[in-house]
């Protein structure tokens, strides 16, 4: 047996306590921050103890941003946006990725490794390795400053479709059989017995996904110079280049809190579906 | 052989793969010929006139002195920040595979910075150690530091390192968690009988085991601080003071976009192709060994 001393369990529960506070402490810091007003964050050192404007400073940033005199995109608007991409980006990889994979696993066709091979190609080729000429087309093609453009040139995923077609490959081959017998075609099958036995693999992606298109931050910052077209990644971004004079920090920093509020709590709470993905997801 | 059976259809598969072909031929394949193509390129900033060079572009980007100090940036900063993020995430890992209680409130509390954007992490550090507003930096001050990380470029590189691997921690944690769950009990409680004690249990049993998990982790680490750390830079330094936090993908960035030299950031594009291939390439082997013990 492994001794288990109490002694000890106190020391490892203490290194752990104390470490998760060092972690926390930006993110404690910053909300904090978003609790005081202006003057109380300039005249630093900044207290540690919130203050009492948490209410007014995220009213603030939903409805009128954080640039002093107006001028910013309301936060509301940058969440939305956020929300049309990420959600756009997670649906769109997981539904492309998952009709590929279908097709690579049951069906023999000419030029199926060829295709296979393409998709991993994608892996090799991170947008920030082609940054420029994949700029121009989407130029070219009309995509700058609007949803379309966000969204769909980062939709191929040669990770999820590795991830369906591993999963693919567990399902009974003496299923695809019955189903022939019994008459099902291959949209059938799909609809009826594929879907259905994916829905948890669907879950454990679109988390991990979700969060990959929630904190988008190169390609958006390249296609999007429409501030209505901003995510609130981005638009806290553009808020850094401001002057700092007229930065009203406390806002900015509930803006912050709010960019990272959505995708932390997808982590928290459908943790069980992200582990699982994300170990999943990487092999 | 392949006792498998198929469905027969001679149009379907190819209308399933359509769309992610379409969108990997459109942005991913012909991008990266387009970037082949005009590193081979001297180009005029208005396009009006562009003359074959061959490897002309590869050879100025590679006899640059500004791009050698960007390859030893990168160099420092990647390897710094994988080593950070490793090794806190494996001591705490270590740690939470000791206690009976408590496990998955820690894994939650130490699972939620995955979910923050690399370039929100670097406002959270921007704002605790700006030199005007930030608690840290008077922290420092206090203690005899003189702390303003934009104009040090020594102290703007370790606040990035620091914002990188802070990002890092957590999905590291999780593998390593996972990787320690998976190990077979009865090995290590027959050390235990045999009286190795914790330690020895750790070095000699656990860490022996999870190379294969801390071999992937220090790929994908790599990658991150490679590539991803893009958000963090251009919120934090903009790769700079003078330089110092210049990576090259950061580099590849302000040289198309803001500097204009196609040619040159298609020929830097190229070569960080290769570092890409050559890191996938090695994941992908690490990935075979990862999986069996």
């Amino acid at each position: 047996m492994i001794e288990h001393n109490r002694r000890f369990a106190f020391v490892h529960h203490g290194i752990l306590i104390v470490s998760i506070a060092i972690i926390s402490f930006p993110i404690y810091v910053v909300i904090v921050a978003s609790t005081l007003t202006l003057p109380d964050v300039l005249d630093a050192p900044m207290t540690l103890l919130p203050g009492r404007h948490f209410v007014a400073n995220y009213i603030t940033a939903l409805t009128e941003g954080a640039i002093l005199g107006g001028g910013g995109t309301p936060v509301w608007r940058l969440l939305l946006n956020s929300l049309i991409m990420a959600m756009g980006i997670a649906v769109g990889k997981i539904a492309i990725s998952i009709i590929s994979a279908y097709a690579i696993v049951f069906f023999r066709f000419p030029f199926r490794m060829f295709f296979f091979w393409l998709i991993f190609v994608t892996l090799m080729l991170p947008i920030e390795v082609r940054i420029l000429p994949t700029f121009q087309i989407a130029a070219t093609l009309g995509l700058l400053n609007s949803y379309t453009g966000l969204i769909v040139p980062v939709i191929a995923s040669a990770t999820a479709t590795f991830f369906f077609r591993q999963f693919f490959l567990t399902i009974p081959n003496e299923l695809v059989e019955a189903a022939r017998v019994d008459g099902a075609g291959p949209i059938r099958f799909f609809v009826d017995i594929v879907l259905p036995l994916s829905k948890t693999n669907i879950a454990a992606l679109f988390v991990i996904l979700f969060i990959f298109g929630w904190n988008q931050f190169l390609w958006p910052l390249l296609i999007t110079t429409d501030p209505d077209f901003d995510t609130i990644i981005i638009a806290i971004n553009r808020m850094l280049r401001v002057v700092d004079d007229q930065v009203d920090w406390p806002v900015m920093m509930a803006t912050t809190i709010m960019a990272m509020a959505v995708p932390a709590a997808v982590v928290v709470l459908m943790q069980r579906w992200f582990v699982r993905g994300l170990i999943e997801h990487e092999k | 052989m392949d006792e498998r059976v198929y469905f027969k259809n001679k149009v379907l598969p190819y209308l399933l793969l359509a769309p992610q072909i379409a969108i990997t031929l459109v942005f991913f394949v012909w991008p990266a010929a387009q970037a082949l193509f005009q590193s081979t390129l001297i180009e005029d900033p208005f396009g009006l006139s562009r003359e074959f060079v061959g490897l002309e572009n590869f050879s100025d980007v590679l006899s640059d002195p500004r791009y050698a100090k960007s390859v030893v940036t990168t160099a420092i900063f990647s390897v710094s920040v994988a080593g950070l993020a490793l090794t806190t995430a494996l001591f705490l890992a270590a740690k939470a595979d000791r206690v009976l209680s408590g496990r998955l409130i820690y894994r939650t509390l130490l699972m939620w910075p995955y979910a923050v954007a690399p370039a929100v992490a670097g406002v959270l550090f921007l704002f605790i150690f700006s030199p005007r507003v930030g608690v840290l930096s008077f922290a420092l001050e206090a203690v005899g530091v003189d702390w303003n990380y934009v104009l040090n470029g020594r102290q703007a590189m370790m606040l990035v390192i620091g914002a990188s691997a802070w990002k890092q921690i957590s999905y590291n944690f999780l593998f390593f968690v996972a990787g320690m769950q998976a190990m077979p009990r009865s090995l290590i409680e027959a050390a235990a009988i045999d009286g190795a004690g914790p330690t020895r249990r750790f070095w000699t049993i656990i860490f022996p085991l999870l190379t294969p998990v801390t071999f992937f982790l220090l790929v994908i680490n790599v990658i991150f601080a490679f590539f991803e750390t893009f958000g963090v830079i251009e919120a934090i330094t903009q790769g700079g003071p003078a330089g110092a936090t210049n990576i090259l993908v950061y580099k590849v960035f302000s040289d198309g976009f803001v500097g204009l030299d196609l040619g040159g950031s298609a020929a830097q594009s190229v070569i960080l192709m290769a570092i890409v291939i050559t890191l996938t390439v090695l994941q992908f082997r690490y990935v075979e060994k990862k999986v069996s013990y």
